[in-house]
């Protein structure tokens, strides 16, 4: 790999990027820059670092400290959950023609490929709607695209690395998820890269501050549904979210972690559950053959959890009114279904919803439990598991609002489930 | 949220069989006095209660008026065995498909009862309300079901000593019993039905429900059903104990490959319950399903209990419903939960009588006006089929239909027992000396030396009854009962609890009641009394004309050599069967010599020096020598020296020991042979109490409330507990906040050998509290 990546060394000094005239965003998150660590020129990595360097003394003149420490492209930040990879791609937009002339073909292979397909193969998928136009990033103009795939596809993922020669651009992966450490060796021995792997919490909260903060025009970033307890009134509503702290961070990707976040570096984590979006997918499949998360909402969003739940007042009639439980309470999540005739009466599109109400609520119900032990009010859900998934997301709402009668709020964010990824392109760019 | 399961056709997958016989005479006993009923039908279970009255035979002792010619004999006194009535609470529980079978049966035997309703909670009341009354004639009258398994909860955990346990697989015990609080508030109970409801209780009637969750038993039951098309929540439980969960969940090590170091989780924690079954193209088995179904669920119930009980500062967690239900699959995976979440910071508490909390309730609820709680109440270990008699995993011989019935029974105590107040920690103190459960060898031994010496009991309890022709069937059914309940403690020492020597010997004495044998020692203690009364002046006399120092001495040399004559030890009921003679002055001969194997006797001679103490407590052992020449000249010595004497005895016949009603004649006639004993009883510096026990240990914190008054009221000073029942199988390590002497000679070679001493050797151990300082301390 030593002598590989020597060569690829020698092919991409002169390609390198050159700095730009880009002035600094006021949008770029403030004491970001900072110098490499020391050990950069050890690595691979590190031959690119100060070959950079070296071709950034020819634009001395108007270098600043930002240009000195700017990767070369690509800037990927990489998010490697338990079932989706989460890929973030800065696409430069202000490249100069100079630039482009200097590119290597591979760098600008990678950007059409990205930039110019919604889908790749047969799994991949761009989120076109949650793409940033427009973003200073580290003294580059450009757009953020957003890019998940089934995390077992990864091996095709690293193919496709391979064979565009993904590791002779020296850029620096920086990875986060578990799948950063479980993979590592297949991307060193597949695909020649070295990770960087970072911690997905760390990564996570970074990401959410970040876009919260660059994210100014179109939907608002942050939201939270107005009258959660009343389904006729209960509208989409923007929520800035200014003075962030305390705050708790509920990440719902396949398993659940909660986060009590203080600052940007303190926080801690509460506690998590295993009963998560995998959960929810896991038992979909099994209970109603389908095979993806998209099938598994489509049809809960058609079903009726009442038939599959049995609910307080199919015991009682009607409220338990010594424990204040209204008659509408689930009392026990697939409690129907120890009946035979129920059993059989009941069609996939309900069992998948109570599937999905009955993780839903589960979280709700934690995280308020949490939120009153650690006196936080505020509280941000995040994850994968809230895609396109507004059912859960209207529950969460509904959950937090009726059961701490008002006293807590749960916010919801555009970008779901990439802001580990975020996390990760950022300590590319400002390691921390 | 709900706490119960509703009877619907599927959960009671077994039809109604008329033809299901009951099993005979065991079940609805006492049924003809029954009065009061309450039902409690949950899910799958029917759990009856009926408070009834028990007639048996107490042997009662009356003085025989010497002043008349009428005595024909020598006796002190006589013997006469009388008819008593006792309250008695029978508890059955039964799978609801016996339901008609049992209200049938109950309408054919009950004989007179004036009751006109019946109490009932549960999810099934409601649905059987109609086939009750119809069958029964009596009005069901439904009450709130948490409320009643509060009230149940409350009341096992006051009058069952051990009720709760910590269940710890893979180890050599895995029921730990624990000692219950002398106050039991605050606690949490989470009872786990169909969902799961999380319920603080702050006092018998302050308590609230702070919580719950959707995903409880229903849950597992309902989608377990329907992965794994198997109906029965048992046979779920079967398939789960079987299952690898990890082919179906998403561990941290398969999405780290190893562990998630900087957060300290280790990579065998699942990351995502169900999280590898997320996928069409790859079957599961229903072994595996299962698994991790019930992982999931006991996972989210333990962290939603452990966050409750941290918001609410609680400890102490109880946790229950047919979730629990003294399955060792969901306690496993409920204990590891809890662990695993509060860092072993609290502990998962279960009750031997969960399946019970709500029919108790539900009784007490209608037996307000009789005011239970003033009472105390303790199992009966004869009537109890005890912990797990019914579970499929423990006893798969017993699936026979008998063995679907589960009993407990609970005696109505003469008196309400309390805290002796001198205990130093009433909340850690534990009266026995040896746990059987965890010491296997010596329960071997114990259980055989008791099932040895079934046949010496069973020939004393015939000999006690020469007039009762029947008296040897009896017998053999008492034989039968308890070698029984020996063999279920052999494979489940848990079954009633705390399995220890006292325990052995309670269950033998509620069996040998069971069979009519109320006092099967009552000729021989009156014998012995007879012919120790005989050598009371004598011995008296010639401990007079020893010096104050050779007599202290001589006393307490006195008190051991009594302790020999001792029925209930095996080694000496050889010897007194075969030797009659055995005297008094042998058996002095038999003790051993100083150094005891224990022995503080020169730090208690010290004390003697010094002034005399206030009052003293004295519990005492057997009749004849050991009360009459052993203790009584010990006693009069105390109170010759200034210190008033309280001599407490068994309330009932317990072996050989001397029993209040005994005691009260002996005294009597000792007080007329001797001025000192006179003058005391007069003056009411020697006054006699009974312990509340009918064991021939002690448990001193379970002792008559009246005694604790007299405790209190005399200032109690010295505490004296003699012999090895009370003093070395018990109580042996109790710490009491006064000075101690705990006397007992080891008649049993045995626990000689355990305790580093032979046959005969002397334990003697004075004990001042590490708090006086009016003498150097002397802590074990």
């Amino acid at each position: 790999m030593a002598s590989n990546g020597h060569q690829r060394d020698d092919e991409s000094i002169d390609e390198d990027e050159t700095p730009t005239k880009q002035p600094r965003s006021d949008r770029e998150m403030p004491g970001c820059f900072r110098n490499e660590p020391d050990n950069e020129a050890a690595s691979p990595a590190g031959r690119a670092t100060s070959q950079r360097q070296t071709s950034n003394s020819t634009a001395r003149l108007r270098s600043d400290s930002v240009k000195k420490t700017r990767p070369p492209f690509p800037w990927f930040g990489m998010d490697i959950g338990g079932t989706l990879v989460k890929l973030v791609y800065f696409e430069p937009k202000d490249i100069t023609a100079e630039e482009e002339q200097e590119e290597v073909e591979n760098l600008k292979s990678i950007r059409r490929y990205l930039t110019s397909n919604i889908a790749y193969g047969k799994t991949g998928i761009r989120d076109v709607h949650l793409e940033l136009q427009d973003l200073t990033l580290c003294g580059r103009k450009g757009n953020l695209h957003f890019i998940r795939f089934p995390t077992h596809d990864l091996p095709a993922f690293l193919q496709m690395a391979r064979s565009k020669h993904f590791s002779s651009l020296h850029t620096t992966l920086c990875a986060t998820g578990g799948g950063a450490y479980k993979f590592e060796a297949d991307f060193r021995t597949m695909a020649d890269l070295q990770l960087h792997k970072l911690d997905e919490l760390d990564c996570l909260i970074r990401g959410v501050l970040y876009i919260d903060s660059v994210v100014s025009s179109g939907p608002s970033e942050c939201y939270y549904f107005e009258n959660p307890t009343d389904p006729e009134r209960c509208i989409q509503k923007p929520y800035t979210l200014e003075n962030p702290y305390p705050l708790l961070l509920v990440n719902i990707g396949s398993g659940v972690s909660i986060l009590a976040v203080y600052s940007e570096t303190n926080y801690k984590r509460v506690t998590g559950t295993s009963l998560g979006g995998g959960t929810f997918l896991g038992l979909c499949c099994l209970l109603t053959g389908c095979s993806s998360f998209e099938e598994a909402l489509e049809m809960a969003s058609e079903g009726e959890s009442t038939k599959v739940d049995k609910l307080v007042r199919d015991i009682y009639g009607g409220d338990y009114e010594r424990f204040g439980l209204p008659g509408w309470a689930v009392a026990s999540s697939f409690g129907n279904m120890v009946s035979k005739e129920k059993r059989e009466t009941v069609s996939k599109e309900d069992l998948a919803r109570a599937t999905l109400v009955s993780i839903t609520n589960n979280i709700g119900s934690i995280t308020r439990m949490c939120a009153l032990n650690e006196n936080i009010e505020r509280v941000v859900f995040v994850g994968n598991f809230l895609r396109v998934n507004t059912l859960s997301m209207k529950l969460l709402a509904y959950a937090m609002d009726y059961w701490s009668k008002g006293q807590l709020k749960a916010l919801f964010l555009q970008h779901e489930g990439y802001f580990g990824a975020v996390g990760a392109l950022l300590e590319l760019l400002h390691p921390s | 949220m709900a706490e119960f399961v509703r009877v619907d056709s599927s959960t009671s997958s077994h039809t109604m069989d008329k033809s299901i016989t009951l099993p005979p005479d065991e079940i609805f006993r006492n049924l003809e006095n029954a009065k009061r009923f309450a039902i409690d039908i949950g899910g799958s279970l029917t759990k009856l209660a009926y408070y009834s009255t028990v007639q048996h035979k107490v042997a009662k002792v009356r003085s025989f008026d010497h002043t008349s010619k009428e005595a024909t004999n020598d006796n002190l006194y006589e013997i006469s065995v009388q008819e008593e009535v006792t309250a008695r609470l029978h508890f059955i529980k039964f799978e609801n498909a016996y339901i008609e079978t049992c209200l049938d049966f109950i309408k054919d035997h009950l004989v007179n009862t004036d009751t006109k309703v019946i109490k009932a909670t549960g999810g099934g009341a409601h649905k059987f309300k109609e086939l009750i009354e119809r069958k029964l004639g009596l009005k069901v009258d439904k009450e709130d079901e948490m409320t009643c398994l509060i009230k149940g909860c409350n009341f096992v955990l006051r009058n069952i000593p051990h009720e709760a346990f910590v269940f710890a697989k893979h180890t050599e015990s895995e029921y730990r019993f624990q000692t219950t609080q002398p106050d039991i508030f605050p606690y949490l109970l989470v009872n786990i039905g169909s969902g799961v409801s999380i319920v603080k209780v702050e006092s018998e009637d302050k308590f609230e429900r702070i919580g719950g969750s959707s995903i409880g038993g229903g849950t597992f039951w309902g989608l377990g059903a329907l992965l794994t098309k198997t109906k029965r929540f048992d046979e779920l439980l079967q398939l789960a104990s079987k299952g690898q969960h990890t082919s179906v969940d998403m561990l941290v090590k398969d999405i780290y490959g190893g562990s998630y170091g900087s957060l300290g989780l280790t990579g065998d924690l699942i990351a995502s319950s169900f999280g590898k079954s997320a996928t069409a193209d790859k079957e599961f088995s229903k072994e595996d399903m299962a698994k991790s179904l019930l992982h999931m669920i006991s996972n989210d119930i333990g962290q939603l209990a452990c966050l409750y009980a941290k918001m609410h500062n609680l400890s102490r967690v109880y946790f229950g419903g047919f979730f629990i239900r003294g399955h060792p699959v969901t306690m496993h995976t409920i204990t590891y939960s809890i662990n695993f979440f509060t860092k072993g910071e609290v502990q998962a508490l279960f009750l031997r009588h969960e399946g019970y909390l709500g029919a108790i309730g539900a009784f007490l609820k209608g037996a307000e006006e009789d005011n239970p709680n003033q009472y105390s109440w303790g199992e009966n270990y004869a009537g109890s089929s005890g912990l797990m008699s019914v579970s499929p995993d423990m006893n798969p011989m017993q699936r026979a239909r008998s063995g679907t019935f589960d009993m407990l029974e609970m005696d109505r105590l003469e008196r309400k027992l309390v805290n002796l107040p001198l205990l130093q920690d009433a909340s850690s103190y534990i009266p026995d000396t040896v746990d059987l459960i965890e010491d296997a060898p010596a329960r071997e031994y114990w259980l055989f030396c008791f099932e040895e010496a079934l046949d010496g009991v069973v020939k004393r309890a015939v000999a006690s009854q020469p007039d009762m022709p029947e008296a040897a069937e009896r017998a053999e059914k008492f034989r039968q009962k308890y070698r029984h309940k020996l063999q279920t403690l052999r494979h489940q020492p848990f079954a009633y609890g705390s399995l220890t020597v006292r325990s052995l010997l309670d269950t033998r004495e509620h069996c040998l009641n069971e069979f009519n044998f109320p006092d099967p020692y009552c000729k021989i203690k009156q014998q012995e009394n007879d012919m120790a009364l005989k050598y009371y002046q004598k011995a008296v006399k010639a401990l007079d004309g020893l010096s104050w120092e050779q007599r202290q001495f001589a006393l307490v040399r006195g008190v051991l050599a009594g302790n020999v004559f001792d029925w209930g030890a095996k080694a000496v009921s050889d010897v007194l069967e075969s030797d009659p003679e055995f005297g008094f002055e042998q058996a002095k001969r038999q003790l051993e010599e100083r150094p005891w194997l224990v022995d503080s006797y020169d730090q208690w001679f010290e004390r003697l020096k010094g002034p005399p103490h206030k009052c003293a407590l004295f519990f005492v052992d057997n009749s004849g020598v050991d009360i009459i020449l052993g203790v009584m000249p010990f006693v009069r010595e105390l109170l010759s020296r200034g210190t008033e004497v309280v001599l407490a005895s068994n309330s009932s016949p317990a072996l050989n020991d001397v029993t209040n009603g005994e005691l009260q004649i002996l005294t009597e006639s000792i007080a007329a042979m001797d001025p000192v004993i006179q003058s005391s009883l007069e003056e009411d510096r020697l006054i006699l109490v009974q312990s509340g026990s009918s064991s021939p240990c002690l448990d001193l914190s379970r002792l008559d409330k009246v005694l604790a008054m007299v405790v209190r009221e005399r200032n109690i000073d010295l505490v004296i507990i003699e012999g090895m029942g009370r003093a070395i199988h018990t109580n042996y390590y109790a710490m009491l906040s006064c000075e101690s002497l705990k006397m007992a000679v080891i008649k049993n070679s045995w626990l000689a050998d355990r305790l580093g001493g032979k046959l005969f050797s002397v334990v003697f151990k004075y004990e001042v509290p590490i708090t006086d300082h009016l003498s150097a301390a002397l802590t074990p």
